[in-house]
C-alpha cells in the first residue's frame, strides 16, 4: 500500500525519520524504518507487541539514540542525545510507564525542574494556583495538593498528560493514553488533541483500539518485527486490511504438530472475581490432553485469572474445582501439592533466583519431596544433582553447567532452567504465562515442542500469551479476555486471527 | 634464558592471584598481608600460644557472625545481636546468682537454670524480631534497631548498670576457662557450632530456603515455600547463636554485664561482608564468614601486640570494612567479565 502524497511537497514535514535502525545487544529492535509527521495531524503507530513502536517513539523523544539513520525536524537534521534536548524544541512524550514521583504532590510534579520562586525560595501559592489553572483548562477534576501515590492509575495518567500540555508543544507523543481512562476522560483527552492539532502540533499516537484510530487519526504507519510495513490514510483502509498488515507474517516452521486428545475435565473455575476487580465473574474449564490458550490485550485479565487460581492474586468470590475438590482459598504451596504448576512471565523478578546456580533453581520447588530430602528436612544432594543434570540435558541447556550461576546464562537458557522446574514434580495442569518472552527463535521452537510433548503425555496445559501466533498454532481451544471479562471461547477451526483479534478490541468499533 | 624465564613466572603468578581473587575474594589476601605485617611488628605474633589466643578471643564474634549471616542471607539484618548478648548475659547471671544463693549445693542445677534463663531472654528478642519482620513486614533494619534499644534498656534497667556477680565458680571454670584435651571450651563449642551451621546451611531444606528467600522472595513463594516461616526461623537461629555467645562471654568475664555486646552488630556485619556475604541476600558461605570473623580477631590481636591504641583500632576496622566492600564490587566485575 503506498502513501497518497498530498500537495504538501513544497513544505518539509514537521518531523522526518529516515532509515532509522536501533540495535540492542543481541536484538535488532528497529530495522531501517521511515516515518514522517506533518503539522496538525494525528499519526497512529500500529503493530503487535514487540513490533518496535515503543523503540521508535523512544528514539523521537530522545530516550534512545538510533544506531543508524537521520532525524529531520522542520527539514533540519537534529541529534537528540537525551530527553532534555528533544523537549527543548517541543517534543514531549507521555509514556505508559509514568515519569511521576509518587511521594510528591500533583503541583510539585507538574513544576518539577521548572519550579517558580523568588530569591531561591519556592512560591508554593503561585504554583498551586497555576497548577489549578492548568487542570481546570484541561477539565481534569484533581486536587493539586494531593500526593501522586494516593491517585488512581487513571488520575496519574491525567497528571502525566497535564504535565505535557502545560508546556510548549511541537510534537506530542501519546503511548496508549486511554488505557486506564474512562469514556468521559477519554472524550476530554480527544478534545485536547483536537485543540493541539488546530495549534499545528504533530501528534504520534499509539493504540491497539480500532475505535480510537477511526475517531482521531489521519494516517497510520504499520510496523512488524521492527520493520516498516506501510503508511496508509485512515479513511482508505478497512479494519481487516489493517489487521492483515499488522500480523501478515508467514506461518513459521517453528510450531510443532500437536495431537490433542481432550479427556475428562481436571480443573474448573466458577464465577471468579478478584479483589482488585481485574477479573470479573469468569468461569473456565480445562481438560486433560489439551492446550487452552488465554488471549487478550495486556491488562485484560487473562493472566490475573490464572494467577488467582494459583494463589497469587486475592479472590473475592467464586470457587475453584480441582478433580472434584472445591477450593475457595488457595496458596501456591497448596496448589503445587495437588498438581498445578504456574510458570510466571517475568523470570527475573518472579521466576529465578538470579545469583544462585542452575541446580538450585531447578530443584527449588521439589525439595520437600521424598527423593530429594529425608523427613522433608535433610537434603539428598546426590539425587538433587542427578535430577538437575538430567533435566538440563533434556532441555538442552547451553552451556550444560548446572553449578553456574543463572545470571550468566542467556535469556533463552534462563528460560529453559525455569521450565525445567516444572518437571521436578508430578504435575497434572501446567500454566505457562508468556513462556517465550525475550527468547530467541531457536529456543522458542524448543519450548513449543516441550509444551506439545507435555500435552501429548496427557497433561492439561494453559498457555497465556500476548503473542497471537502462539495462540493460533499451539492451542485447540482459546479463551479471549477483554477488560477483566471472558469475551469468547473459540474451538479448533474457529481460532483464526480475525476471530481472536475481533474480540481483542472494543466491539462497537469493529 | 633467564630473561625469558622471569616474565613467564610473573605472568603465572598474576594469573594465579587473579584466579584466586575471583574464586575466594579479597579475604585470603588480607589475612596473608596482615599476618606478614604483624609478624614483622611483633615477634610474639606468630607463636602458637598467641594464635590459640586469637582463636579463643574470636570465638564470641565467630558465633555471632554465623547468626548474622543467616539474617543477611534472607536479605535482612540483625542489629540487635549486641543486645541479645547483653540481655542473655544479665538475665543468665542474675538467675544463676539467685539460684546459687538459694541452692548453693546443687551447682549443676544452678548452672542449668541460669543457662535456660539466659536462653529464654535472648530467644524472646529473636521471636519478637522474627514476628515483626515476617508477619508485620517491618523492615529488618528498623525492627532490629528498635529491639536493640528495647533490649539494651531492659538489661540496664534490670542491673541498674552494675555488673552482676555471685555466679557459681564452676560456671566460669567450665565454660570460660576450661579445657578439654588442651582445647579451650569456648573454642570447642564454637567448632561444634561451625559444623552444625555448615550442615544446616548446605545440607538441609531450611538452609537452602534461607538462600532462596533472600535471593528472590517472590520466586520462592511461587515455588511453594512458606517465606514467612523461613524469615522467622532466620531470626530465631540468629538470636540463639547470639545467646550462646553471650553466655560463653559471661562465663569468661565471670560477671553479667549490660554492655558486653556493644561492638557486636558492626563487627558481625563487617565479618560477614569481609567474608563475602552479600548485603542484598542470597549469597554467602559459612566458612568464609567464619574466616571474616577470625580475620577481625586477628587484626585486633595484632594491633594490641603492636601497641596500637584501641581508638585507632576501630578506625582500622572501619576502613577494612569499606575496603572489603569496594574490592568485592571490583570482583563482581571480574566475575562478569570472565563469565565463569
Amino acid at each position: 500500500m503506498q502513501e497518497d502524497l498530498d500537495n504538501t511537497a513544497t513544505e518539509p514535514p514537521l518531523l522526518q525519520l529516515e532509515n532509522i535502525s536501533k540495535q540492542f545487544p543481541g536484538v535488532s529492535a528497529l530495522n531501517k524504518v521511515d516515518f514522517d509527521l506533518r503539522e496538525g495531524e494525528v499519526h497512529v503507530l500500529f503493530g503487535e507487541n514487540g513490533a518496535g513502536k515503543s523503540t521508535l517513539i523512544n528514539v523521537v523523544a530522545g530516550a534512545h539514540r538510533p544506531t543508524t539513520g537521520r532525524i529531520l525536524f522542520r527539514g533540519k537534521e537534529m541529534q537528540f542525545p537525551n530527553v532534555h534536548s528533544a523537549r527543548k524544541i517541543g517534543i514531549h512524550a507521555v509514556f505508559q510507564e509514568f515519569s511521576l514521583i509518587p511521594q510528591l504532590t500533583v503541583t510539585q510534579n507538574l513544576f518539577l525542574g521548572v519550579e517558580k520562586g523568588r530569591l531561591g525560595f519556592l512560591d508554593k501559592k503561585k504554583m498551586h494556583q497555576q497548577a489549578q489553572q492548568i487542570l481546570d483548562r484541561l477539565g481534569f477534576e484533581l486536587n493539586p495538593r494531593k500526593k501522586i501515590v494516593y491517585l488512581t492509575r487513571a488520575e496519574q495518567q491525567m497528571v502525566e498528560i497535564a504535565k505535557v500540555f502545560g508546556s510548549d508543544l511541537s510534537v506530542l507523543i501519546l503511548d496508549e493514553p486511554t488505557a486506564s481512562l474512562t469514556e468521559k476522560e477519554t472524550k476530554r483527552l480527544f478534545a485536547l488533541i483536537e485543540q493541539a492539532r488546530n495549534d499545528n502540533v504533530g501528534i504520534i499516537y499509539i493504540t491497539h483500539r480500532m475505535g480510537e484510530i477511526r475517531r482521531i487519526s489521519d494516517r497510520i504507519t504499520i510496523l512488524r518485527d521492527g520493520n516498516y510495513i506501510a503508511t496508509v490514510k485512515t479513511d482508505s483502509v478497512t479494519d481487516n486490511e489493517l489487521v492483515e498488515l499488522m500480523t501478515g507474517r508467514v506461518i513459521d516452521q517453528i510450531f510443532p504438530t500437536i495431537h490433542y486428545n481432550p479427556k475428562e475435565t481436571i480443573f474448573s473455575v466458577h464465577n471468579m472475581t478478584t479483589v482488585d476487580n481485574s477479573v470479573k465473574n469468569v468461569s473456565l474449564e480445562f481438560k486433560r490432553g489439551e492446550i487452552v490458550g488465554m488471549a487478550g490485550l495486556v491488562g485484560s485479565g487473562k493472566s490475573k485469572v490464572m494467577r488467582a487460581c494459583f494463589g497469587i492474586e486475592e479472590i473475592k468470590s467464586g470457587e475453584i474445582i480441582f478433580e472434584d475438590k472445591k477450593f475457595t482459598h488457595v496458596t501456591p504451596a497448596k496448589m503445587l501439592d495437588i498438581g498445578m504448576f504456574y510458570i510466571p512471565p517475568d523470570r527475573r523478578n518472579e521466576g529465578l533466583i538470579m545469583m544462585r546456580n542452575v541446580r538450585e533453581n531447578i530443584t527449588l520447588a521439589a525439595l520437600p519431596l521424598f527423593n530429594l530430602s529425608s523427613y522433608s528436612m535433610f537434603l539428598k544432594r546426590k539425587n538433587e544433582r542427578a535430577l538437575a543434570l538430567d533435566l538440563s540435558r533434556r532441555l538442552n541447556l547451553q552451556p550444560p553447567r548446572i553449578e553456574r550461576s543463572v545470571d550468566l546464562f542467556s535469556g533463552g537458557n534462563q528460560q529453559k532452567a525455569l521450565l525445567a522446574r516444572v518437571l521436578t514434580r508430578r504435575t497434572k495442569i501446567f500454566i505457562f504465562d508468556e513462556p517465550t518472552v525475550g527468547v530467541d527463535v531457536g529456543t522458542r521452537a524448543a519450548i513449543y515442542e516441550f509444551i506439545g510433548d507435555l500435552c501429548q503425555q496427557g497433561a492439561a496445559i494453559v498457555l497465556i500469551s500476548s503473542d497471537l501466533p502462539e495462540i493460533l498454532h499451539l492451542t485447540n481451544r482459546a479463551y479471549v479476555f477483554y477488560r477483566g471479562k471472558l469475551r469468547a471461547e473459540l474451538k479448533g477451526e474457529e481460532i483464526t486471527e480475525q476471530n481472536v483479534l475481533f474480540h481483542f478490541f472494543e466491539q462497537k468499533a469493529a | 634464558m633467564e630473561n625469558n624465564e622471569s616474565p613467564k613466572t610473573e605472568n603465572v603468578l598474576i594469573k594465579w592471584i587473579r584466579k584466586s581473587f575471583i574464586g575466594m575474594g579479597v579475604l585470603p589476601f588480607l589475612i596473608v598481608i596482615a599476618t606478614i605485617i604483624f609478624a614483622i611488628l611483633s615477634e610474639n605474633f606468630l607463636t602458637t600460644r598467641n594464635l590459640v589466643n586469637v582463636a579463643r578471643q574470636s570465638t564470641y564474634l565467630v558465633i555471632v557472625t554465623m547468626g548474622q549471616m543467616l539474617a543477611l542471607l534472607t536479605g535482612g539484618f540483625d542489629l540487635s545481636v549486641g543486645t541479645i548478648l547483653a540481655l542473655s548475659s544479665v538475665v543468665g547471671a542474675m538467675a544463676m546468682s539467685a539460684m546459687n544463693a538459694a541452692f548453693p549445693d546443687s551447682v549443676a542445677l544452678v548452672i542449668f537454670v541460669g543457662l535456660m534463663a539466659g536462653l529464654f531472654a535472648g530467644l524472646s528478642v529473636g521471636v519478637i524480631n522474627g514476628i515483626g519482620v515476617s508477619v508485620f513486614n517491618v523492615n529488618p533494619f528498623m525492627m532490629t534497631l528498635g529491639m536493640a534499644s528495647v533490649g539494651f534498656g531492659v538489661a540496664l534497667y534490670l542491673t541498674g548498670g552494675v555488673p552482676v556477680y555471685g555466679m557459681p565458680e564452676a560456671f566460669s571454670d567450665i565454660f570460660g576457662f576450661g579445657r578439654f584435651i588442651g582445647v579451650p571450651t569456648p573454642v570447642l563449642v564454637t567448632a561444634g557450632l561451625i559444623i552444625i551451621m555448615y550442615f544446616l546451611v548446605n545440607w538441609t531444606k531450611i538452609g537452602r530456603y534461607f538462600y532462596s528467600v533472600g535471593g528472590n522472595i517472590k520466586a520462592s513463594s511461587l515455588s511453594g515455600i512458606h517465606t514467612k516461616s523461613v524469615l522467622f526461623l532466620a531470626y530465631i537461629f540468629c538470636s540463639s547463636l547470639a545467646t550462646i555467645s553471650g553466655l560463653l562471654l559471661t562465663a569468661r568475664l565471670e560477671t553479667g554485664e549490660a554492655n558486653i555486646g556493644v561492638a557486636m552488630p558492626l563487627e558481625s556485619i563487617a565479618a560477614c561482608v569481609i567474608g563475602g556475604v552479600s548485603l542484598r541476600g542470597g549469597v554467602g558461605r559459612v566458612e568464609n564468614a567464619v574466616l571474616g570473623a577470625l580475620f577481625i580477631g586477628l587484626i585486633q590481636n595484632g594491633m594490641n601486640l603492636a601497641r596500637i591504641e584501641s581508638y585507632l583500632q576501630t578506625v582500622v576496622i572501619g576502613i577494612l570494612l569499606i575496603f572489603a566492600v569496594a574490592s568485592d564490587q571490583f570482583r563482581q566485575r571480574l566475575v562478569a567479565k570472565s563469565q565463569d
